[in-house]
C-alpha cells in the first residue's frame, strides 16, 4: 500500500477513536482537574501524541485506553505544575497528595458510576450563558461531540484559525470569570438546561436550513446535533425537554431526504414525497416523544415544537394531517413563549383547518407586529391565503414581497415562482 | 452516514429451530448496545431467528421458488444486525472492534446507500417530482 494512502487511513482511523472516546476522557480528566477548560486541553495533549507516534507504531490493540493512560499522565502532571488548579483544589480543601492517589488508582471503578455526572458537568461549562453563541456551539462539538477543530471547521464553513480562536475565548472567559464545573444548582437548572438544548438545536439548524446564499444543507451537522441530543438523552433521562429536543430532531431529520431537489431547490413540506420520509427516525421520534410526554404531561417548548413535527410524520398523506390538533398545539405553545412567528405558524395551521379566511384574520392581525413586518414568510403565507381565497393580484405581490427580504437564493426563487404561478 | 454491523456467528446455520440466545451472551451484548446508546449512535438492532425456521426464495430460470431452512450450503448465516450512525467507514469499524463477540464470530461492516450518492435521474426518479 503507498505511504500516503496508509496515513490517511491513519489519521482517520485516529479521529474515528477520537470520536468515540475522547468525551469520556475528557471527563475522567475533568474528574481530576475539576476544571473542564484544562481538561479539554490535556486531552488535545493526548491526541497530539497519538497523532505523532501512532503512524509509527501502529494503533495499539485498546486505542482508547492508550489516549486515556496518555492524558491521565500529563493531568498527574498538571496537578503538580498548575499552579490555578493546585488554588482550586486548596479551595475545595483537598489533599492534593490523595488527590494524586485517587487519579491513579480508583479512575477505572470512578469512571463508570461518575461519567455521566462528569459529561454533564462539561456540558453545562460549555454552554455556559457568559460565553459567546459561537463559543459554545463550538466547545460543545469538542467536548461532547469529539469533533477535531478541523471537523467543526468544516462543517461551519469556516477557517480552522476562527474555530480555534473561538475555542480559546470560550476558554479564557471560563478561567477569567471562574466558571464553576459543576452541575448549577436546581434552581437554576431549568434555565441552563435549556441553553443547553439550545445550542444543539442551533447546531441543527445550521445543517437543516441555510440563512443566506446559495447553500441548503450540510446533513451531517444534523447528525452530529441528532448524536448529542441523544447522548445528553443519555446523561440526563428524567429531563423531558431533553427527549422533546430529540424528538424533534429525528422527525425533522426525517425529512433531509425529500426537502431538496437533486439540482438544490427547496420542497415544502406539502409537497415532499413522504415515501422519502425516514421511516426509522421518525420511529424513534415518536418514541423519544412519548417518553418526553410521559414524563411529564405538561409539555415544554421542545416537546411542543416535536409534538407538532409529529402530527405531520404521522400522516401518510398531507390530507391526513390532523390540522385540528395542530392548531391545538400551537396555542399551548403560543401560551408557553408567546411570540408573532408562534403566531404565524398557528395561523397557518387555522387555516388549514378551518379555512383561509379565519387564518387570514389572524396574519393581518400580524402584520403590524414589528418582528414580522419584514419576515418573508409572512408575507408568503399572506399570499398563500390570498390565493386561496381568489385574491390572485394581491397575492402575486405578496409573494414578490416575500422574494425581496429573503436572503436566501433558493427560497427567493421560490417566491418568484409562486408569483408568477398558480 | 449509516453503516450495518452483520453479526455472523460460525455454526448458526446449524442451529436448531428452538435456539434462543443463552441469557450471559445475553447480558454481554446489552453493555455493549447500551455503550452505542450512550454513544448517541446506534439507531437499530435486531436478533434474527436461525435459518432453520426461515426460507429462502431463488428466482433461477425466471422462475421464483421457495426452499425452507436450514439450508446446508451456506457457509455464513446472519445472525442479528446494528445500524449504526458514524462519520466514517474507519468509525463503523471502530466500533465492531469493540463489540464482545465470540472467537468464532465475525462482523461484516456495509455502508447504508443514501439516495444522494444517486445521480441525478434516478434521484428524481424516486422522488416523482410534482410536474
Amino acid at each position: 500500500m503507498p505511504a500516503a494512502a496508509f496515513q490517511t487511513d491513519i489519521r482517520q482511523t485516529i479521529e474515528a477513536v477520537w470520536h468515540i472516546e475522547s468525551a469520556r476522557i475528557i471527563g475522567v480528566l475533568a474528574h481530576i482537574v475539576r476544571d473542564g477548560a484544562v481538561a479539554e486541553e490535556l486531552a488535545q495533549d493526548a491526541l497530539v501524541a497519538a497523532l505523532e507516534q501512532w503512524p509509527a507504531s501502529g494503533i495499539p490493540r485498546n486505542p482508547g485506553a492508550w489516549l486515556l493512560a496518555a492524558a491521565k499522565h500529563r493531568a498527574i502532571d498538571a496537578l503538580r505544575r498548575n499552579q490555578r488548579i493546585r488554588e482550586k483544589h486548596q479551595e475545595l480543601g483537598r489533599d492534593l497528595e490523595a488527590r494524586q492517589a485517587m487519579a491513579a488508582a480508583d479512575l477505572e471503578s470512578a469512571m463508570d458510576d461518575d461519567i455521566g455526572d462528569d459529561l454533564l458537568r462539561l456540558v453545562f461549562t460549555a454552554c455556559h450563558p457568559a460565553l459567546p453563541t459561537e463559543g459554545r456551539v463550538a466547545l460543545t462539538l469538542r467536548l461532547l461531540g469529539g469533533l477535531t477543530t478541523a471537523e467543526i471547521a468544516r462543517a461551519f464553513l469556516v477557517p480552522e484559525a476562527t474555530i480555534s480562536q473561538r475555542i480559546l475565548r470560550a476558554k479564557k472567559t471560563i478561567a477569567e470569570k471562574r466558571i464553576p464545573f459543576e452541575v448549577p444548582p436546581a434552581a437554576e437548572l431549568a434555565e441552563r438546561l435549556s441553553s443547553v438544548l439550545d445550542v444543539v438545536y442551533l447546531i441543527f439548524n445550521e445543517g437543516y436550513t441555510a440563512r443566506a446564499g446559495g447553500d441548503w444543507m450540510r446533513p451531517e451537522l444534523c447528525e452530529d446535533a441528532l448524536r448529542l441530543g441523544r447522548i445528553l438523552a443519555e446523561l440526563a433521562p428524567a429531563e423531558p425537554e431533553v427527549h422533546g429536543l430529540v424528538a424533534l430532531l429525528e422527525i425533522q431529520a426525517s425529512r433531509i431526504k425529500a426537502r431538496v431537489s437533486p439540482s438544490g431547490d427547496p420542497i415544502l413540506l406539502f409537497d415532499q414525497n413522504r415515501v422519502l420520509w425516514d421511516r426509522l427516525l421518525i420511529h424513534r421520534g415518536l418514541a423519544a416523544l412519548d417518553r418526553a410526554e410521559t414524563l411529564r404531561p405538561a409539555r415544554g417548548r421542545y416537546t411542543l415544537e416535536a409534538a407538532i413535527a409529529a402530527c405531520h410524520a404521522r400522516a401518510l398523506t398531507p390530507a391526513d394531517t390532523d390540522w385540528p390538533r395542530i392548531v391545538e398545539l400551537y396555542s399551548e405553545l403560543a401560551r408557553l413563549m408567546p411570540s408573532p412567528i408562534v403566531g404565524l405558524n398557528r395561523s397557518v395551521a387555522v387555516g388549514m383547518a378551518y379555512g383561509p379566511a379565519a387564518a387570514l384574520e389572524l396574519v393581518d392581525a400580524l402584520r403590524e407586529e414589528p418582528l414580522l413586518r419584514e419576515y418573508h414568510l409572512l408575507h408568503s403565507v399572506r399570499g398563500d391565503l390570498l390565493r386561496k381565497l381568489s385574491r390572485e393580484t394581491e397575492a402575486r405581490a405578496e409573494f414578490r414581497r416575500a422574494a425581496s427580504l429573503t436572503e436566501n437564493e433558493r427560497e427567493r426563487r421560490l417566491m418568484l415562482e409562486r408569483a408568477a404561478g398558480s | 452516514m449509516r453503516f450495518m454491523m452483520l453479526m455472523i456467528p460460525k455454526g448458526y446455520g446449524q442451529a436448531g429451530p428452538d435456539f434462543l440466545p443463552d441469557s450471559q451472551s445475553i447480558q454481554t451484548m446489552m453493555k455493549y448496545n447500551e455503550s452505542l446508546q450512550k454513544a448517541g449512535v446506534l439507531l437499530a438492532l435486531d436478533g434474527l431467528h436461525p435459518p432453520s425456521t426461515g426460507a429462502r426464495v431463488t428466482f433461477a430460470g425466471g422462475k421464483p421458488t421457495v426452499t425452507d431452512g436450514p439450508f446446508t450450503e451456506a457457509k455464513e448465516v446472519i445472525g442479528g444486525y446494528w445500524v449504526i450512525q458514524a462519520k466514517s467507514r474507519e468509525e463503523a469499524i471502530q466500533w465492531a472492534l469493540r463489540c464482545p463477540a465470540k472467537e468464532t464470530d465475525t462482523i461484516e461492516i456495509r455502508q447504508v446507500f443514501e439516495l444522494s450518492e444517486f445521480p441525478d435521474e434516478t434521484q428524481a426518479a424516486v422522488n416523482k417530482l410534482r410536474a
